[in-house]
């Protein structure tokens, strides 16, 4: 039996392929509740982040708030989590991590979104959402794949990630690696965040990034490479009972709401960048508490 | 004997009907070509989907084809498109459904229609011939062990009631009809990954899941995970962990170089592992059977 050898380019499955199907035309969507909703508040959701995303990683300004020290009793150390590390000579000396020099007018945001960024787009959940919304591939279940029931059209053929550039998506663990870096980042820069002109202290900006370290840290343990690498390898939870423990008492519950996290994160993001910007820009005033 | 089924209307004794007019749109045709006839029949309390289908087989249509058994969401025969949504015709409540529009029940849309709401999915049953056995290494003398966190792990897959459901609405063989020659399917992936996490299998089945069973061409759109009726999680605990275990096996470069540099075995071939599929061991056994 010739399926069985030779895998290189092994047998096919034995099916009619191409033969009469019967039952209703394939173009037709028989679904009558609001499928294209989610996808296409999903879709807007994601433009919205690039858009307000790609401002702010151009801006080059206006992403640090912080006073010299002892000064005053405003924030010293806020910075905007798109702009951290800041690697280049033009960084505020607070937050400046150094080993690149002068880089002219290139916004230090660019030098160091393709990681977070990298992590995102190879993200399983995000995969996802842009395959529905952007490549309506498919638009919702049950629904066809945009393309799919013209025969002869670009679309109606799928290898999904089996070829370049799609099978690219497979790095997806590298990023996560970097990712936990970054967050260890944002975290630093959290507790950063306690520092005032006069000393240590509290204000809503410290909150704000607290939350945003916490989510990220949700968002980057509830990984499914991180799922994979903690225990899920593992054909025998008995006997790695350290990596069994990890795994099912933290990993998998925050895997179960990546989804959640992976929103909630992304948004927050947003949200601390905007604060930082209203704030450096005199627009805010950055309560304190203490 | 006489068949009951093209009995008159006779609402059973324990319902009452409340006055309200169903309409049903049921796809009726065979592989050569249908249509939606609508049927209308008066409302019962309780009922699920498969009851009315069944009540309009019993009074206008005695023969409209319609596949079931155990009308308790068990056996996975029921499977259809209730108004464009693939799911069990026994365990969708009619109350749960709008009236007022016509209800249509349409045929499994990935497979080819026998007749009417019947589809014939023996592709399925032909890539399970192809999926590599358990395979236990050799009995300890004191048996096989195992411990209870292991075996739980795999019950989640042991759930499959082989409805089909998560099959019929991959896009990758629902919308592209040619990927039914390599790839193997959600409820397949489910199969594999519960051998894949087996503590006492002794095969590595990953490169066989990349290039045999096809799994990159699912991409984690997860429509399996929502129409399953046993609410496996099919996309989050079959699919990526398998996914993961390739990327192990075929795409990691510092796995590949920790392979080399401990001398670590490389990942079983597909073409080893495919020794140990059912398809395999029939064509083995045929061909001893030739020979004597
Ligand atoms: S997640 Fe993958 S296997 Fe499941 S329906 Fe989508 S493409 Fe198919
Ligand atoms: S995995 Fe779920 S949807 Fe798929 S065949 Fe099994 S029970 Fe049905
Ligand atoms: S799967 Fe979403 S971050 Fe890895
Ligand atoms: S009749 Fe058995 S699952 Fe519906």
């Amino acid at each position: 039996m010739s399926v069985l050898q030779g895998t290189a380019s092994p047998a096919p499955i034995p099916v009619e392929i191409g033969g009469v199907r019967g039952g209703p035309p394939r173009s037709e969507v028989l679904r009558r509740d609001l499928w294209w909703v989610q996808p296409l508040i999903t879709g807007l959701g994601l433009l919205g982040f690039v858009a307000y995303g790609t401002w702010t990683a151009f801006r080059g300004d206006y992403y640090f708030a912080g006073t010299i020290s002892g000064v005053s009793h405003l924030p010293s150390h806020y910075l905007s989590p798109f702009y951290s590390p800041c690697l280049v000579s033009s960084c505020p000396t607070a937050v400046r991590w150094g080993p690149i020099g002068n880089v002219g007018a290139i916004s230090p945001a660019l030098l160091i979104l393709i990681f977070p960024m990298g992590f995102r787009v190879t993200c399983y959940y995000y995969r996802k959402t842009y395959y529905r919304s952007f490549w309506a591939s498919p638009p919702a279940c049950a629904v066809a794949d945009v393309g799919s029931t013209k025969s002869g059209g670009v679309r109606s053929r799928y290898t999904g990630e089996t070829r370049f550039p799609l099978v690219l998506q497979n790095i997806h663990r590298y990023f996560w690696y970097f990712a936990v870096v970054f967050a260890g980042l944002l975290t630093w820069d959290a507790i950063q965040a306690f520092q005032f002109g006069s000393g240590w202290g509290m204000g809503l900006g410290t909150l704000i990034f607290i939350l945003n370290a916490v989510l990220i840290w949700a968002y980057t343990l509830g990984c499914h490479a991180c799922r994979h690498i903690c225990g899920g390898s593992l054909r025998k939870f008995s006997s790695s009972p350290t990596r069994f423990k990890i795994w099912s008492k933290i990993v998998t519950p925050l895997n179960a709401h990546h989804q959640l996290f992976a929103w909630l994160s992304l948004i927050w993001i947003a949200c601390t960048d905007l604060y930082v910007y209203l704030v450096a820009m005199g627009t805010i005033h950055d309560p304190r508490f203490f | 004997m006489a068949i009951d089924t093209a009995a008159p209307a006779s609402a059973p004794e324990t319902s009452t009907t409340d006055g309200r007019e169903l309409r049903m749109r049921l796809w009726r045709g065979d592989a050569s070509g249908g249509e939606f006839v609508e049927y209308r029949v008066p409302a019962q309390e309780g009922e699920v989907v498969l009851d009315v289908v069944h009540r309009i087989q019993a009074t206008e249509a005695p023969d409209l084809a319609v596949r079931w058994n155990c009308k308790a969401g068990k056996c996975g025969s029921c499977s259809a498109e209730i108004n464009g949504r693939p799911r069990l015709m026994c365990m969708t409540r009619m109350s749960a459904l709008p009236t007022e529009e016509p209800i249509t029940v349409s045929p499994m849309r990935a497979f080819p229609v026998m007749r009417d709401l019947v589809t014939d999915v023996s592709y399925n049953y032909e890539v399970a011939k192809l999926i590599p056995n358990f395979t236990p290494g050799p009995k300890p003398p004191e048996g096989y062990r195992m411990q209870q966190v292991d075996v739980e792990r795999g019950q989640e897959f042991r759930k499959c009631i082989e409805c089909f459901l998560c099959q019929n609405v991959c896009h990758v063989i629902r919308d592209h009809e040619e990927n039914k020659e390599h790839y193997a399917g959600p409820r397949f992936f489910v199969r594999l990954a519960e051998l894949e996490m087996h503590p006492l299998d002794t095969l590595d089945r990953r490169a066989y899941v990349r290039e045999r069973m096809g799994i990159g061409y699912c991409n984690i759109t997860k429509c399996c995970t929502e129409v399953c009726p046993e609410d496996i999680h099919i996309t989050d605990n079959a699919i990526i962990p398998l996914k993961e275990r390739v990327v192990d096996s075929r795409y990691d470069p510092v796995a590949w170089l920790g392979r080399k540099i401990l001398s670590r075995p490389d990942p079983m071939s597909a073409s080893e592992a495919a020794k140990h599929t059912g398809a395999a061991r029939a064509a083995e056994r045929a061909a001893k059977t030739k020979e004597s």
